[in-house]
Order: structure tokens, then C-alpha cells, then sequence
């Protein structure tokens, strides 16, 4: 027994050891957007702050311990004493100065980092729209600008703001791209918004980060960040599909399907989004820009309504 | 006739569970076996199930939740071991079907059964004998909560062979949980199970709350309470307020379940946030609830093994008040990704690491309650220096994801389940082992044994460790929780890791269990006996009565002139118990059966109503009302136990007493 484990532990502490000193990367912690980049370095920060009181705190915690041992007894014992108003002061401010600081911080970087807050880039940077529908179990791109939909792919040219729209036509999901910084829910019936951009190309994992059902596990996407043209060839690419995807052909994409490949959709009727979110309101959907309630037309939709 | 229950919902074709099956009905046949060839039904009838009294009803609770813990740890090693494997196109041994009822059972059980039933075991041990009362306010009500609490986890662990457990995760966040998407019993079992321990334990909240404002020993300010109590006391409220949350939000889901309303649904007007809302704002207290009881043990061990009073005792009740409060403010944190504005956010996350400074407040008060103290090594002090370091790592953790703009990239990451576990087993776990450890022998009589605890305790935080830093590593990966199977080759390593870790928290347990049949089988050597009640010259009044006490912990109630009542005694050459001092009859509740019969009543409704067997339920609600009714009516609950009664009771203590002290 003892030969068998042996090798297969030095094995695993190679394997954790190598990929300790591989440097792999840890997505989060290498961030390829401005946005990752600075939350990434919000959680540096606020790291560093309070490791000044709890490094402190654990190496006294163990000096403290180990001074006054029962067998020490060359150390003073106070067996009375339980109170000093200068102790207190400094064990009260020390913490509230650090949550100080930290709640600045937090009150400027949700602001700063508000998802639903424009990125400002160049001027003469147009930033594009991609619509996210959650289904069971895979992710729906609508490019509204461009007519085309892709399923578990979606691209974006670098340095380019990109204009989420999030929904869900199922169970809750959340939209998340590790390396290019914060996640939000898609739930059905609502939209929410996210602005992310890419500063450097790369293909990066993509995932719904909450719980979904059965085919969770594989409900994953890549998010390709190109150069401009390269963007464009991509959209060419989808654009060439012989797949289109409208009110008829679209209940068969919505039905749960597991580890579903990429597709695309060379043309997606307008307004789908829009009529997913109604669907679950009466048919009626708030444009956000404006915050005025509209009416959507729905077409072959309201054939799969729900029962009720 | 059977509702949706049918011989398919029997998983006998699952050999893990056929396998749990069989295990647990040897397991269970044996213990039967046992009681039947020692002939101890009656006894176990008599002085356990129906027994009123806190201490038992405090065994019994312990009990329950050593066995959750099993249950609960056997999930997570499965869980782990899914995880090792799964990856790179190998499914691992656990289809998401088995695999996402595993994980939903173990966050609702350890929750829910472990942690709730130990704390409330704690607190039936220790709260009346630390404010000299002779029982709590209502005996009753006690034993009730304790049947509910026990029959709804094994309504919990009837799901493994009947049927299927919820697969929504430990907080069944619609829509998933609803018909539409679950349509199967696994929701309703873990709904009727929530619900019903729920009832439990907001009893437990009123009586406790009641015993520790009305019971208090003759001069017991509030503020010469012992810190123990206080937390407690402050528990006691936040069930009050949350765990109400709690059953109205079970209730709608029920609601929407069982009669096709629309709280949470898609459609209707429903919407799922107002669920993650309801279910928080329980769900953060809970949390609170946990821990709180945890500070406080911690508390009465550091002062006592550093042989000095508490540091900075009225700062601990006051940082223990405003984590109360605070904790009823903070519920938003769990959902920042929701898409809330930047200032609600900001306002959420600011309140969340607000409690950051109590809570290290409390930190550094222990830290200087071991300042120029004389410390003993005992096993409970592992514990407790373990807690300070990893629970100071777990608080940081903490206030990173209170930050909203942090949370956005690590919300539902491992990084969060590491951060959860470090303050819940670093926290809550440690605590209430080293509880556990502390009071072992005021409720036996005699000690448990150190070389095994301290094993245990090395086990466990060194386990920790590996179980979990690398889940804080995996969440910066990107991993989310919840995962059946991966690919990427950068967290196999890790994920590894993490198991070994897992591995070693089991044999941690394998110490515990070695520790008790160590300690049980060694009982009656002398340095194990505890004759004085008082084992670890302690500070508070539980030790100035015998261990065990007797039925009625004290023959005449104790007077407190000082905080730390029972050490002021002790210097001032105050006999705390009155030693034959003018004994009178003591006013006690009789045993009763109706909360074993209300339980037993109530998982016959819960069943009928998970399994639509409409007629099995409404046996149960007619029996749980007939019982209350007849309990109610029934005005021969209570007794005086005679003089003579207290007289041989007491004087057979003195005895043992000055037997001790002779020894000495």
C-alpha cells in the first residue's frame, strides 16, 4: 500500500508545486480589460489594508500564546487585571481607520465601477451592443447593430466598450468573463446592463457564475477579443451561416439542451430581445434609455408563452 | 391513494444509495439490537425522549448534530472526490442529478442540523446553569423545539431512499426551485424540512429569551451576565426577528408550489429577487445566530484557561449588541450582482464592513485576555488560537467581498465558499468543539481526553488549510461553485489540493469519535472524574454545582454580587451552594410525551404534503392539534421534588466534595 500512495503524493505535491511556480493564471488576477484591471487592483488594495491588522493580530495571537505559558513563569501575571481605556481606544480605532478607508473606497468604486455606467474611450470609438439571453443551458449573443446571433461565442474588437443587455429566458443565470472584470445576474422578465471592454486580444473563457439546473456545468462560452478587422471578418464569418434565427426557429434553440456548440445566425429577427423580456411582462418592455414602458409586438412569440 | 409516491421513487438503482441504504440499516438495527438486549427502552423512553430537562434535551441536541455532521461531511468528501476526478472529459461518479442533491443537502443539514442543533444543544447545556436557573422558561416548548428540529432531519435524510432531495442549492433560489423547473419532491422535502426545524428554533429563540430575562439568579444585572449568556441572549433575538423571514419565505415558495401562485415565478408578476431579499435577510443573521454563541464560548475559555477575567468585559457586550444589529442591515451583500445602483451597493457594502470593527474588536479582546495571563495549554485553547488566526483570515476575506466592485469578479466563485467555510468552520465549528470540550464534563461528569482532542484539533486546521485555500485560489481562477465536471487543467491541481485537505478533516472526526470512545471507556480513572463540578477552576456559576447536576441544578439559588459570580465566591470564601443551608421542595415540570408525539405528528404531515398523499397529511395536522389540545388541557405537569429528595441529593455532593479535596 505504503509504495503505492507514496509516488502518487509526490506526484500531487509536483503537480500543486508546479503549478504554483508555472505562474498559471489566475483569470481574475489577470485582467485583459480596464475594468478587471481595476478591480483587480481594488482587491489588492483592500488586501494589503487590512493585512496591516491581521498580520499583526496572528503573529500576537501566537507571541501572546506562547509568552505567557503556564510554564513561564519568569512572565508577569496581572490575575486581576481585565481593563485599560488605552488599549481599548487603539483596539476600537485601529479597525475603524482601516473600514474608513475601506468605505471610501467602496463609495468611490462603486461609482467608478458601476456596470451599468458607460466606458468612456476615444471619441471616435463607437462602442457596439451585444444582447445576452440565458437559456437552458447555453448562452444567446444577439448583435442588434449587425442582424447576426452566435450561441456560446461571442467576439468583440480590443479596445472597444461593449454594451451588454443582459436577460434570461429561463432560471436565473450570471454573465461572467473572468479576465475582463464583473459579473451580473440574468433573470428573466428583466434586463440588466454591463459595459466591459477588452484592451487586449485573446479568446477568454466566458460562464454563467450562478447555478442554473442540470447542464450548468457546461453552460460556458468563449469571448474572443480581436483587432478591428479581424472583428469584422468574424461578423462576415457569422453573417455567412446558412442559419437564421426568428420567432419560428427560435423555441428549438430555447429548449434545454447540454454542452450545446457554437452556432451562428447569419440573420436574427429584430426586436427578439426585447420580445423575451416582454414575454414574461404583458408585453411590455422599459427602454432603458429612456425608462418609458413599450409595447412589443409579439409575433410567434406568444405561441410559447406560458401556460398560464 | 399514494399521491406521486410510487415503488420508481425508490433509487434502488443508484449503488451508492442502496449502499447508504444498507449501511445505515445495519447501523441502525445494531443500535436497536443494543437498547433492546440491554433492556433500556423504558429508561431511554423515560429519562431521554420525553425528558423536559435542559440538559438532556442539550445531549440529545449535540447528538443530532454529530450525526448531521457525518451526513453533511460524507456530502462534502463526495463532493471533493467529484471534483478530483471530474475533469477533462471524465464525468467523476456523480451525475449532476446525484451530484446537485449532494451539495443542496450538505449546505441545508450542516446549516440547518449541524450547526443550529449544536448551538442550540450549547445553549440548553449551559445558559440556565450559568444564570443559576433550575430550568428554562418554558421545559415544554423545549422538548417540542428538539423534536421538530430532529424530525425534519430525518425528513431530510428519508429524501436519500425515498424520492430525491432538493437540487437547487442550500437556499432554493427560484425560479429553479419552482414547479416549472423542478417539478419533482426535492424541493418540497427540503421546504417542509426548513420549515418545520424553523418552528423549533424560533421556539428556542422566545424560550430562551424568556429564561434569560425572567430566570436570572438573584443580582445578576445584565451586566454581570456572563458573556456566554450574553451572546446567547443576543442569538435569542436575531431569531426573533429573522427566522419569522425565514418561514414566510418557505411559505411563498410553498405557495407558489403547491397552489400555482406567482411570488417568485417567471411569469405572473412573480420575481425571484423579492425571494433572494426574503431569503437574506434571514439568511445574513443566520449567520450571526451561529457565530455569536461561538464568540461567547471562546470567551469563557481564554478567560478561564489564562487565569484572569475577560479583557474589556463591557466592550465585548457592547460589540456583541452592535453585531446584532448590524447583522439585520446587511442582507443586500449576497446579491450585489444584481444590478442595484451604485448607491444602494455602496450603502450594503459599507454597513457589511462596519461589523468588521466589533468583530476585531473581539479579536483583540481575547488577544489581551491572554496578555499577562498564566495560559494552560488545555485542548480547548487549540482550539481557540486556531479560531483567532483563521478567523481573522476569514474577516478579511469578508470585508473583500463587502466591497461590491470586488464582488463583482469573486460573487459565486470558490473564493466565496472558502470565505464562508473559513469563518463558519474557523468560527462556528471550532467554537462550538471547543465548547463542546469545555462543558463535556459539567454534563457527564467527567472529562474528555486531551491527546485526542489535540489531535483532532491539528487535524482539522491544518485539513482546513488544504481544504480550503485552494478554493481562494480557484475562485481568482474564475472557478464558480456548483461545478459538476471542468476542463480547465489549471484548477485540476488545486482541486486535488482541496481533497487532500477533505481527507484529512475526516480523520480529524475519526479523533473526534477515538476521543469520546476514549473517554467513555476511561470514565472512572480518577483524573478523569470530575467530583467538584468545578474541573478547570472556572469563573461562572454552571461550575458551582455538581457534575452532572442534579435534575435541578441548584438546591438554593445562587446570590451574584459580582461578575464572574462563581470566582468572586471562590476568592471571597462565599460557599456558593449553600451547603446544607435551609433546603425547601423545588418546583419542577414533569416528563412529558406530547413533544415526542407533536414531532412524530408533524413529520407524518410533512411526508404526506411532500408526497400530495393528502389524507397521510391531514392524519398529521389532525394529530399535531388533537396533541396540543390534549397537552394543553392537561393541568398535572408539574411536581415538588421533596427536602429529603434535595437533602440526600446535596449532601452526597458535600461528600464527594470533601472527597476530592482530601485527595488534593
Amino acid at each position: 500500500m505504503k509504495k503505492k500512495i507514496l509516488p502518487r503524493l509526490t506526484k500531487l505535491m509536483s503537480l500543486s508545486s508546479a503549478a504554483l511556480l508555472a505562474g498559471c493564471t489566475w483569470d481574475t488576477l489577470d485582467p485583459k480589460g480596464v475594468i478587471g484591471l481595476h478591480e483587480k487592483q481594488l482587491i489588492l488594495t483592500s488586501t494589503y489594508a487590512m493585512l496591516l491588522v491581521v498580520i499583526p493580530v496572528c503573529i500576537l495571537t501566537l507571541v501572546f500564546a506562547w509568552h505567557y505559558r503556564q510554564s513561564n513563569t519568569a512572565a508577569e501575571y496581572l490575575p486581576k487585571w481585565s481593563h485599560s481605556n488605552k488599549i481599548e481606544v487603539v483596539i476600537w480605532a485601529v479597525p475603524s481607520l482601516i473600514i474608513l478607508f475601506l468605505a471610501v473606497l467602496t463609495y468611490q468604486t462603486c461609482h467608478s465601477l458601476d456596470p451599468y455606467k458607460p466606458i468612456e474611450a476615444d471619441a471616435n470609438v463607437k462602442p457596439i451592443h451585444v444582447d445576452v439571453v440565458a437559456l437552458d443551458w447555453k448562452w444567446l449573443f444577439i448583435y442588434p447593430d449587425e442582424g447576426i446571433a452566435t450561441v456560446n461565442q461571442m467576439a468583440m474588437p480590443v479596445n472597444t466598450p461593449v454594451d451588454f443587455r443582459i436577460t434570461s429566458d429561463s432560471v436565473m443565470n450570471s454573465f461572467f468573463i473572468p479576465q475582463l472584470g464583473t459579473m451580473i445576474y440574468a433573470m428573466a422578465g428583466m434586463q440588466t446592463q454591463l459595459h466591459l471592454i477588452a484592451n487586449e486580444a485573446g479568446d477568454f473563457q466566458g460562464e454563467s457564475s450562478n447555478f442554473s439546473g442540470r447542464g450548468f456545468s457546461d453552460m460556458r462560452f468563449r469571448a474572443l477579443a480581436m483587432p478591428a478587422d479581424q472583428y469584422s471578418a468574424w461578423v462576415e464569418k457569422v453573417k455567412a451561416s446558412s442559419e437564421q434565427l426568428d420567432s419560428a426557429s427560435y423555441p428549438k434553440l430555447a429548449a434545454p439542451s447540454e454542452a450545446n456548440p457554437v452556432e451562428y445566425f447569419s440573420h436574427v429577427d429584430a426586436g427578439l430581445f426585447d420580445e423575451i423580456v416582454a414575454k414574461y411582462n404583458n408585453g411590455m418592455v422599459m427602454d432603458k434609455s429612456t425608462g418609458k414602458m413599450l409595447h412589443v409586438q409579439q409575433s410567434a412569440m406568444s405561441d410559447m408563452n406560458m401556460k398560464e | 391513494m399514494f399521491g406521486k409516491l410510487t415503488l420508481s421513487a425508490i433509487p434502488y438503482d443508484v449503488p451508492i444509495l442502496v449502499g447508504t441504504f444498507i449501511g445505515a440499516a445495519i447501523a441502525g438495527l445494531a443500535v436497536v439490537g443494543l437498547i433492546t438486549y440491554y433492556g433500556k427502552w423504558g429508561y431511554l423512553w423515560r429519562e431521554w425522549l420525553t425528558s423536559v430537562d435542559h440538559k438532556r434535551i442539550g445531549v440529545m441536541y449535540i447528538v443530532v448534530a454529530l450525526v448531521a455532521l457525518f451526513r453533511g461531511f460524507a456530502d462534502a468528501i463526495m463532493m471533493r472526490s467529484q471534483l478530483a476526478l471530474a475533469y477533462a472529459g471524465n464525468p467523476g461518479y456523480l451525475p449532476p442529478h446525484h451530484y446537485d442533491q449532494i451539495f443542496s443537502a450538505h449546505g441545508t443539514i450542516m446549516i440547518f442540523f449541524m450547526a443550529m442543533a449544536f448551538m442550540q444543544g450549547l445553549m440548553n447545556i449551559v445558559v440556565p446553569l450559568q444564570i443559576g436557573a433550575r430550568d428554562v422558561a418554558f421545559p415544554f416548548v423545549n422538548t417540542l423545539s428538539f423534536w421538530m428540529t430532529t424530525i425534519s432531519f430525518l425528513l431530510v435524510n428519508v429524501s436519500l431512499f425515498i424520492g430525491e432531495f432538493s437540487q437547487c442549492g442550500w437556499l432554493a433560489y427560484p425560479p429553479l426551485s419552482e414547479q416549472q423547473f423542478s417539478p419533482g419532491v426535492g424541493v418540497d422535502y427540503y421546504i417542509w424540512a426548513v420549515q418545520l426545524s424553523g418552528v423549533g428554533t424560533l421556539l428556542t429563540g422566545v424560550n430562551f429569551f424568556a429564561t434569560i430575562v425572567k430566570m436570572r439568579a438573584p443580582g445578576m444585572t445584565y451586566m454581570r451576565m456572563p458573556v456566554f449568556t450574553w451572546t446567547i441572549f443576543c442569538t435569542t433575538v436575531l431569531i426573533m426577528v429573522a427566522f419569522p423571514i425565514l418561514t414566510v419565505a418557505m411559505g411563498l415558495l410553498g405557495l407558489d408550489r403547491y397552489l400555482g401562485m406567482h411570488f417568485f415565478t417567471n411569469d405572473g408578476g412573480g420575481n425571484q429577487m423579492l425571494y433572494l431579499s426574503v431569503i437574506w435577510g434571514w439568511g445574513h443573521p443566520e449567520v450571526y445566530i451561529l457565530v455569536l454563541p461561538a464568540f461567547g464560548a471562546f470567551s469563557e475559555i481564554t478567560q478561564t484557561f489564562s487565569r484572569k477575567p475577560l479583557f474589556g468585559y463591557k466592550t465585548m457586550v457592547y460589540a456583541t449588541a452592535s453585531i446584532m444589529v448590524l447583522s439585520l442591515v446587511v442582507w443586500v451583500h449576497h446579491f450585489f450582482t444584481m444590478g442595484a445602483g451604485p448607491n444602494v451597493n455602496a450603502f450594503f457594502g459599507i454597513m457589511t464592513m462596519i461589523i468588521a470593527v466589533p468583530t476585531g474588536v473581539k479579536i483583540f479582546n481575547w488577544l489581551f485576555t491572554m496578555y499577562k495571563g498564566r495560559i494552560e495549554f488545555h485542548a480547548t485553547m487549540y482550539w481557540v488560537i486556531g479560531f483567532m488566526i483563521t478567523f481573522s483570515i476569514g474577516g478579511m476575506t469578508g470585508v473583500m467581498l463587502a466591497i461590491p466592485a470586488s464582488d463583482f469578479v469573486l460573487h459565486n466563485s470558490l473564493f466565496v465558499i472558502a470565505h464562508f467555510h473559513n469563518v463558519i468552520i474557523g468560527g462556528v465549528y471550532f467554537g462550538y468543539v471547543a465548547a463542546m470540550n469545555f462543558w463535556f464534563p459539567k454534563a457527564f461528569g467527567f472529562k474528555l481526553n486531551e491527546a485526542w482532542g489535540k489531535r483532532a484539533f491539528w487535524l482539522w486546521f491544518v485539513g482546513f488549510y488544504f481544504a480550503f485555500v485552494p478554493l481562494y485560489v480557484l475562485g481568482f481562477e474564475g472557478m464558480t461553485r456548483r461545478m459538476n465536471h471542468y476542463d480547465n487543467p489549471e484548477w485540476h491541481p488545486w482541486l486535488l489540493l482541496a481533497e487532500v485537505g477533505a481527507v484529512m478533516i475526516a480523520c480529524g472526526i475519526v479523533c473526534q469519535l477515538t476521543q469520546l470512545y476514549v473517554s467513555i471507556r476511561d470514565r472512572n480513572l480518577a483524573e478523569n472524574r470530575d467530583l467538584t463540578g468545578d474541573p478547570w477552576n472556572a469563573r461562572t456559576l454552571e461550575w458551582s454545582t455538581s457534575s452532572p447536576p442534579p435534575f435541578y441544578n441548584f438546591a438554593i439559588l445562587p446570590e451574584v454580587h459580582e461578575l464572574d459570580a462563581f470566582a468572586h465566591d471562590k476568592e471571597a470564601g462565599i460557599d456558593t451552594r449553600q451547603a446544607g443551608g435551609n433546603y425547601q421542595p423545588i418546583h419542577m415540570p414533569k416528563n412529558t410525551a406530547c413533544g415526542f408525539l407533536i414531532g412524530a405528528f408533524s413529520f407524518v404531515l410533512g411526508f404526506g404534503a411532500i408526497w400530495y398523499i393528502w389524507w397521510l397529511a391531514a392524519v398529521g395536522l389532525i394529530g399535531v392539534i388533537a396533541t396540543v389540545i390534549a397537552r394543553s388541557s392537561d393541568n398535572d405537569v408539574d411536581y415538588y421534588v421533596p427536602v429529603s429528595e434535595v437533602v440526600r441529593i446535596e449532601q452526597e455532593h458535600t461528600h464527594n466534595l470533601m472527597a476530592a479535596q482530601a485527595a488534593e
